[in-house]
C-alpha cells in the first residue's frame, strides 16, 4: 500500500522545505524527499543532489566579506545610478485563472463549473468573454489607467502539476530540474555587486529561490520592520549604545572562525542601522494608506516603498502574496480573500510609488506556479491545472494583453487544463531585455527559442 | 597527536567540539586528566546520568516529545544540556545530520525519536551496524521510500542516497547501474497504513523482495539489503569518504594527506569502528592549533544553558532554534544542514534571541539591583557571570568602551548613576553571549 496522496499536504511540505532551506542558508532546495517523482519529466533525485551547489550558492552570502568592503559597497551602490526595480509577487499554491478572469462568455464555462461559475462583474476590455474577479477592483482600476498588462494563459507546455516542481521551474526560469540558481539570482550574478546584499531582497521569512545567486550576496528579511533586537531591562541610551557595539566585537581577528562571526555581526549591525527608519516603533509613514490586515503583506509593500524612497540600493525584490490559492475545496471564500488583499495592496503600493515619484522605476510581476483544472471537483474546489493568469503592473507596461484566452472548447489540453498561450520564459526574456536591458541569453537557458512579447512601453 | 599544552583553554575547546561546552569549572577538571585522559574519558563514558533539573514546559508540565509540536526539539536539547556523556550526544547529532531524516517527510515524532535512540545507541560503535539499523529504521523507510521499494515497482531513492550521501559520496565509485541494482537488493521492506495511526507494521516481506541475481560494484550475487550495506561499507572508496566527512564535524579545515590516509587505515583496521577514529581526531593537533569552528545553533543554545546551569523550562527553544537555522528533526533535506554556513544576518539574529531567552529570567531590575558605577568592574562581573569565557582583546575593548560611554551618559543625573550600571550589566551579559568568541570555539 502506498502513502495516501494529498495535494494540500504536498503544498505545505514544499513550503516547509523552502522555509527550512532558506533558514539554513544553503541555496535552492533539492527535490522534496519522499515526494513522487514528477511523471514524464525524466527527473530523478540524483540530478538535484549531484548537481547541487549548495556550498557555492550564497543565499545570504557575504560572510567572507570584511566590514569596510561591505559598508563601502552599500554606500557606493546607493550613490550610483538608479537601477530599474523588479518586484516579484508569488501567488503560492496555483491560483485559479478561470476565476481570476472568468470566461463567462464561453459556453462551456457553466458546464465545467456548475457550482463555482462566477456571474456578472466587470468585463475585461480586451476579450469580452472574460470578466474580472470582483475582488480585483484595484488591479482593474490600474488596468483602466493602462498600468496593467494581463497574461490570460501563461505557463509552459506539458505543465508539471507538482507544486514543488512547477514552482521550481518558474523560480529557475527553465523547465530544468538541475538549475540551482534562480533566474533573478543569475541576473544579479551578472550585474550585481559583491558587497551589496540588498540588491536581491526577499521580504519574507526566507530567501525566495528565484533570488538564489552563486556569486553575489542577497538578503532576506521578514519585513523592514522585523529586524529588531531586544534585551530585557536595557533601554534608552544604554540600549542604543549596546546595539551599536554589536558590530565592533572581534573586529578583524586572525582566526577564521572568529572572523566569520565578526563579519556577520558587522553585517547585522549594518543591516540594522539601514532598517532603523522602518522599524514599527518609528512607523512607516508614507503618503498612502495601505489595507489594514493581520497579514504582513501590505506593510511589507509599504516598507518597500519607504526603502526605495530612502535610496537603498534594491534591485530585485520578492514577496509571497497573502492568501491560500491551493483551492481544492471551498474555493470561493479563500480565493476572494487572497485576491482582495493582494490587489488592494498592490494598488496602494502603486499609488505610493506615484506619490513618491518612483513609479517609473518599478515594475511588479504577479505569478503563480500553475492554474487549475477547468472542470471543478466535487468539493467546491478545483485541482491542479496548467496555464494560469499573470499580471505586470507599473507605469511603464504596455497595458496590452500578452497571449490570449484560448477558450474552453479548443484551449484545453488532454488533461482538461488550460493550454498556455504565452510562455513564462518568454516573459522573463522580455523583462531581462526590455526592463533590465541585458541579453536574456546570458541569463536564461535556450533564451533564443522563446518569443519575447513586448512588455515595456 | 597534540603535544602542546593541554590546559583549561584546550579542554574547553575539546568540550565544545566533542560536546556542548563546559559546565562551570568542567574545563579545568578535564584539563587535569591531560589530553590522553580527557579523550579517553569522552570516548569511553560511564553509564549516562542526567545532571540538573528535569525538563518541563512553560506551564510546569512534563514534556510530551512524542505528541506535542516542538517538544521533540526541547526533549533532545535537554539531553544535550544534562547528559554526562557529551560525546555520545554530539555523535547522535552528527548521525542525525549524516543520515538526515526530516519529520516533514516522516510525519511521526515517535518514529523520529525512535531513530534518535538508534543514533544514540550506535554513537561510537560500528558504522556497519549503524548503517544496517538505519536501513531498516521505520523513519528512514518512510523518508526515502524504502518501504515503497518492491520487486514490482522499485524505488531508487534510498539506494542512491545510501551511496551518494551516506557511504561513498557523489559520483564516487558507483554507476547509475549500481543504483538500480542496489535498489533491487534493497527491496522487501513494507509497512501498512492505518486510518488512525498512519504508518504501522513495518516489516521485511520476502514476497516483496527481488530474489534475482544483481551486479553491484562488479560483484554478482543474489544480494539482499544486508549485502547492500556490506558492499557499501567494504567499498574501497568508503573509508576516505567516511574519514573526510567525520573530520569535518570536528575540525573546519580538511585534514592533510598523511592524516587522511592514517585515519583511513585506522578505520579499516578497526573493522569500521567509529570510536578509534573520533578519538584520533580529538587528539589531533589541528583541533587545537587550527581556527575555531562556528557552533551549530543547538550546540550554542545548549552550551549557554549548561554554562549557567539552567534546565529546560520553556519550549521556546524550538522556534528560536528554527530562527537560528536549526530545528532538530527537521533538517533542510536529506543532505542535512550546511555546517559551513550557520551564520548570516538572519540566523545571527536568531542567536541574539536565544541569548536573550537564556538571560531573561536573570535580567537585573534597575529599580532594585545594585551594580558598581565602574566600567571595569561591570565588565569583570559580566565575564564572571558567564564563567570567564576567553574574550579576545578587540571584544574586550569594545565591551569596555561600551560600558565606559554608557556610564558617561549617566553623569548628569543621580537616578541614571544608579540605574545605568544595572542596565549596562544586563547589556554586557547579552553582548558577551553573542560575541564572536561565544559563537565559535
Amino acid at each position: 500500500m502506498t502513502r495516501p496522496c494529498n495535494h494540500c499536504d504536498g503544498l505545505s511540505r514544499s513550503r516547509l522545505l523552502h522555509r527550512a532551506l532558506a533558514e539554513a542558508g544553503s541555496g535552492l532546495p533539492a527535490i522534496e524527499p519522499g515526494m513522487p517523482l514528477p511523471a514524464g519529466t525524466g527527473l530523478t533525485r540524483r540530478h538535484f543532489l549531484a548537481k547541487s551547489v549548495g556550498a557555492a550558492v550564497a543565499v545570504y552570502g557575504g560572510s567572507l566579506l570584511g566590514l569596510r568592503a561591505f559598508e563601502e559597497g552599500i554606500a557606493a551602490a546607493a550613490s550610483g545610478p538608479a537601477a530599474p526595480i523588479l518586484v516579484s509577487i508569488f501567488l503560492e499554491g496555483g491560483a485559479d485563472g478561470l476565476s481570476v478572469l472568468s470566461p463567462q462568455g464561453d459556453p462551456l464555462y457553466k458546464k465545467l463549473r456548475p457550482q463555482l461559475a462566477l456571474a456578472g462583474g466587470t468585463q475585461f476590455a480586451e476579450d469580452n468573454r472574460l470578466y474580472w474577479h470582483p475582488a480585483l477592483g484595484g488591479l482593474q482600476q490600474l488596468y483602466s489607467e493602462k498600468k496593467v498588462t494581463v497574461l490570460p494563459a501563461v505557463g509552459y507546455t506539458h505543465a508539471d502539476q507538482s507544486h514543488f516542481t512547477s514552482r521550481h521551474y518558474w523560480e529557475v526560469g527553465a523547465t530544468a530540474a538541475t538549475l540551482r540558481t534562480g533566474w533573478l539570482g543569475r541576473y544579479l550574478d551578472r550585474v550585481g555587486k559583491k558587497d551589496n546584499p540588498l540588491q536581491g531582497l526577499s521580504l519574507d521569512d526566507t530567501l525566495a529561490p528565484a533570488l538564489a545567486t552563486s556569486k553575489v550576496p542577497v538578503a532576506s528579511i521578514s519585513g523592514p520592520d522585523q529586524y529588531d533586537f531586544y534585551s530585557k531591562r536595557v533601554w534608552g541610551e544604554v540600549e542604543q549604545r549596546m546595539l551599536e557595539t554589536i558590530g565592533l566585537m572581534g573586529h578583524q581577528p586572525a582566526d577564521a572562525g572568529l572572523r566569520t562571526a565578526g563579519n556577520v555581526a558587522a553585517q547585522v549591525d549594518r543591516l540594522r542601522r539601514q532598517l532603523i527608519p522602518f522599524q514599527s516603533s518609528n512607523g512607516i509613514s508614507g503618503p498612502v494608506q495601505y489595507p489594514q490586515s493581520n497579514d504582513p503583506f501590505p506593510q511589507r509593500l509599504a516598507g518597500l516603498a519607504a526603502m526605495l524612497a530612502a535610496g537603498l540600493p534594491l534591485h530585485c525584490v520578492a514577496l509571497t502574496a497573502p492568501g491560500e490559492y491551493d483551492t481544492h475545496a471551498d474555493e470561493p471564500t479563500a480565493l476572494t480573500q487572497g485576491l482582495q488583499l493582494t490587489s488592494d495592496s498592490v494598488l496602494a503600493f502603486q499609488r505610493d510609488l506615484e506619490a513618491r515619484g518612483l513609479a517609473d522605476r518599478v515594475l511588479v510581476h504577479i505569478w503563480s506556479e500553475f492554474g487549475r483544472r477547468a472542470a471543478e471537483n466535487g468539493d467546491s474546489g478545483t485541482d491542479h491545472g496548467a496555464a494560469g493568469v499573470g499580471f505586470l503592473v507599473g507605469t511603464r507596461v504596455t497595458g496590452k494583453m500578452v497571449g490570449e484566452f484560448p477558450g474552453l472548447q479548443k484551449g484545453l489540453d488532454g488533461d482538461g487544463n488550460v493550454s498556455a498561450t504565452s510562455d513564462f520564459r518568454g516573459v522573463y526574456a522580455s523583462l531581462l531585455e526590455q526592463w533590465f536591458g541585458v541579453d536574456a541569453a546570458a541569463v536564461l537557458p535556450k533564451a533564443a527559442s522563446f518569443t519575447r512579447p513586448k512588455l515595456v512601453a | 597527536m597534540w603535544r602542546g599544552t593541554f590546559g583549561a583553554a584546550q579542554a574547553e575547546r575539546l568540550l565544545w567540539r566533542a560536546g556542548f561546552g563546559p559546565r562551570p569549572r568542567e574545563a579545568q577538571k578535564l584539563a587535569r586528566l591531560g589530553l590522553e585522559g580527557a579523550v579517553h574519558k569522552l570516548t569511553h563514558p560511564a553509564r549516562e546520568h542526567l545532571v540538573g533539573p528535569r525538563p518541563h514546559d512553560e506551564n510546569g508540565r512534563p514534556l510530551a516529545p512524542f505528541d506535542a509540536w516542538g517538544h521533540d526539539h526541547v526533549w533532545w536539547l535537554d539531553r544535550m544540556v544534562r547528559t554526562s556523556r557529551p560525546l555520545v550526544e554530539r555523535m547522535t547529532l552528527i548521525w542525525h545530520d549524516w543520515f538526515a531524516t526530516s519529520n516533514n517527510g516522516v510525519g511521526s515524532q515517535r518514529l523520529m525519536l525512535n531513530q534518535n535512540q538508534l543514533f544514540r545507541r550506535h554513537g561510537l560503535g560500528s558504522f556497519h551496524d549503524l548503517l544496517l539499523d538505519v536501513t531498516e529504521d521505520p523513519a528512514m523507510l518512510l523518508w526515502l521510500n524504502g518501504s515503497d521499494n518492491s520487486k514490482d515497482s522499485p524505488n531508487e531513492n534510498y539506494a542512491r542516497e545510501m551511496m551518494e550521501l551516506f557511504t561513498l559520496g557523489a559520483d564516487r565509485g558507483y554507476t547509475e547501474g549500481d543504483v538500480r541494482q542496489q535498489a533491487r537488493a534493497l527491496t522487501g521492506f513494507r509497512n501498512s497504513w492505518s486510518q488512525n495511526s498512519g504508518p504501522v507494521n513495518f516489516r521485511y516481506d520476502p514476497q516483496s523482495h527481488d530474489p534475482g541475481v544483481k551486479t553491484i560494484f562488479h560483484h554478482r550475487g543474489r544480494f539482499t539489503w544486508k549485502d547492500s550495506c556490506r558492499l557499501c561499507v567494504t567499498h574501497p572508496d568508503h573509508p576516505s569518504f567516511f574519514v573526510r566527512k567525520l573530520w569535518s564535524y570536528f575540525i573546519p579545515e580538511a585534514p592533510d594527506h598523511a592524516t587522511q590516509r592514517a585515519l583511513e587505515r585506522l578505520y579499516k583496521s578497526s573493522k569500521y569502528e567509529v570510536r578509534p577514529v573520533v578519538a584520533a581526531i580529538l587528539r589531533h593537533p589541528a583541533l587545537y592549533k587550527g581556527p575555531r569552528l562556528v557552533k551549530p545553533p543547538v550546540v550554542y543554545n545548549a552550551g549557554l544553558l549548561r554554562r549557567i546551569r539552567r534546565g529546560i523550562d520553556t519550549t521556546a527553544w524550538t522556534w528560536l532554534g528554527s530562527m537560528a537555522g536549526q530545528q532538530l528533526f527537521y533538517p533542510p533535506n536529506v543532505a542535512g544542514w550546511d555546517d559551513t554556513r550557520w551564520l548570516d544576518t538572519a540566523t545571527w539574529r536568531g542567536r541574539w534571541w536565544i541569548a536573550q531567552y537564556v538571560l531573561d529570567r536573570q535580567a537585573l531590575d534597575p529599580d532594585r539591583a545594585y551594580q558598581p558605577y565602574d566600567a571595569g568592574k561591570l565588565l569583570d562581573h559580566a565575564c564572571r557571570f558567564w564563567h570567564n569565557p576567553p574574550l579576545g582583546r578587540d571584544t574586550h575593548h569594545a565591551l569596555h568602551t561600551f560600558a565606559h560611554r554608557a556610564l558617561g551618559d549617566a553623569k548628569g543625573a543621580s537616578w541614571k548613576r544608579e540605574q545605568y550600571p544595572v542596565m549596562v550589566q544586563n547589556a554586557l551579559r547579552q553582548l558577551i553571549a553573542v560575541s564572536p568568541e561565544l559563537q565559535a570555539a
